[in-house]
């Protein structure tokens, strides 16, 4: 039975919603006693970040990342909310003063195992943008899709986290696999989510969407079933959902 | 709500800065009837002028010909009030909060150093909205004016904060001295909008006449106009699709100046 398993040790994230283009809003990462903070990118193209979370906490992002401006920024309040407009080389970055933060959960995760890298990626769009329509969610990695899942752990004592060997194709024969005969590309979606519900009914419409032929099988990174306080029994979620 | 309907034709202005909501709400027909105002050079009361219909509260619709009336909702803080006619000069004059709505022309210094609020003129505007008093330093400092109309000269002079949208056309030296803020004129500027600009943003969709102090910059599509437009569309405007997806071209000034000013010229090719 596949695990999923919170990534981070703590389940604390700032959600945000973007505009403009598919790529990773993880441009920087703060980090606070408690708290992983998630910022937006001022480097991605076309990018301009809008606070999505009206939560009583707040922080300011916007308001810090002005500065990138050298005293070239300028702040509109559009609606009563405060803007700030960053010029850069590509343009002009929009970006919010402030964004709402509330307790949430990070990495949770499916596994897709498909024939060929073109049906797997296939699969893994499909499975995001139907994902994308749950509320209460992100996808944080660019497109919503990982190529490079981890496992906990690595050989070298500086690392905490090294590639996922059980999972790739071309270790095959020479680690113990846990790819099934046929699959020769595994891609991940990882989801970060307000509350444990929304994080099962992404999972499930993801799954269903990412269900095309050529994939072989959906499963999950467990990360030993010791790592963060949440779990999310693939089985039990598509089971939940077939008996709605 | 309280209806204030003009009983008498107005042979020399009157200064009626009693109607505001603040000084209303609460108050009986006749407390408000026996609210001060200048008529001319006399002191006189609201009841001479105005037939009061119904208590006091914090929503106020004013009827007939005010076009002589100075000051009504100046200095207003909450509530609304709405003016079925023409309005007289100082229109919420300093006001710090609450809605105005005016179904008619509104006068000179419509605005005039509001901190916060919003006055919404289905008509035209006359000279100084949202600016500046002679000798002040700064002129509107927050709050949002929407003029459907055309708009006079010094338009949002000294302007620190706040909007300042016109659909129509504006006179001259728009934006004057402004320190920041923002002025979008659906029509054409008048000769030397930005004069002095030290920062703010001045958005005209018609090519302007522009000062030689003001420099090109980039031709390109800002994201934050995107989400004014939308915001207009919220308070009833109509605004072509164009506008919203459309390419502006940024000057930037005054060199005179600080020169971090903007003005954005809709590009129509």
């Amino acid at each position: 039975m596949a695990v999923h398993r919170q990534r981070h040790q703590r389940p604390r994230n700032i959600l945000w919603r973007k505009k403009g283009c598919h790529c990773s809003a993880v441009g920087q990462r703060i980090q606070e006693p408690g708290r992983i903070s998630h910022v937006p990118d001022r480097g991605c193209p076309t990018t301009a970040c809008f606070n999505g979370l009206d939560a009583e906490e707040e922080v300011t992002v916007g308001g810090q990342l002005r500065f990138f401006g050298d005293g070239y920024q300028s702040s509109k309040v559009i609606a009563g909310r405060r803007y700030w407009r960053v010029p850069v080389m590509e343009g002009e970055f929009l970006v919010e003063e402030k964004f709402g933060v509330q307790a949430a959960i990070a990495g949770g995760n499916f596994l897709i195992l498909g024939s060929d890298p073109t049906v797997t990626l296939q699969a893994a769009e499909l499975a995001v943008e139907a994902m994308r329509r749950i509320a209460g969610v992100i996808m944080p990695f660019p497109g919503g899709i990982v190529r490079s899942g981890s496992k906990v752990g690595s050989q070298y004592k500086f690392l905490k986290a090294s590639t996922n060997d059980a999972f790739c194709p071309s270790l095959r024969g020479i680690v113990d696999t846990q790819l099934p005969d046929g699959v020769n590309s595994v891609l991940e979606i990882v989801i970060n989510g307000l509350e444990e519900r929304a994080i099962e009914e992404a999972t499930r419409v993801g799954i269903e969407a990412a269900c095309i032929s050529g994939i072989r099988r959906i499963s999950a990174g467990n990360y030993g079933g010791n790592l963060g306080k949440y779990k999310f029994h693939l089985q039990e979620i598509m089971k939940k959902a077939s008996t709605k | 709500m309280t209806i204030l309907t003009l009983k008498t034709k107005l042979e020399a202005p009157l200064e009626a800065a009693a109607v505001v909501p603040d000084r209303f709400a609460g108050k009986t027909e006749a407390d408000i009837a026996g609210l001060e105002v200048a008529y001319g050079n006399e002191t006189a009361h609201l009841g001479d002028f105005f037939h009061v219909d119904g208590e006091g509260t914090y929503e106020i619709t004013l009827e007939g010909d005010l076009s002589c009336v100075k000051n009504i909702a100046a200095g207003m803080t909450l509530g609304k009030v709405a003016v079925h006619g023409d309005v007289g000069m100082h229109l919420g004059a300093e006001m710090r909060g609450g809605e105005i709505h005016v179904h008619g022309n509104a006068d000179d210094w419509a605005g005039a150093e509001m901190k916060g609020g919003t006055i919404h003129i289905r008509g035209n505007a006359g000279h100084g909205l949202g600016g500046a008093y002679r000798g002040s330093r700064r002129g509107m400092n927050r709050g949002l004016i929407i003029v459907e109309g055309d708009a006079g000269n010094e338009t949002g002079s000294l302007m620190r904060r706040g909007f300042i949208v016109v659909t129509g056309n504006v006179g001259d030296f728009t934006g004057a001295f402004m320190i920041a803020g923002s002025i979008m004129v659906f029509g054409s500027l008048g000769i030397r909008a930005g004069a002095g600009l030290l920062r703010g943003t001045i958005v005209t969709l018609r090519d302007p006449e522009l000062l030689p102090t003001f420099r090109y910059d980039c031709t390109y599509s800002p994201s934050f106009l995107k989400m004014v437009f939308q915001d207009l569309k919220n308070h009833g405007l109509s605004v072509a699709d164009k506008y919203m997806t459309g390419r502006y071209r940024r000057y930037s000034g005054d060199s005179n100046r600080l020169g971090k000013g903007e003005i954005l010229v809709y590009d129509q090719c």
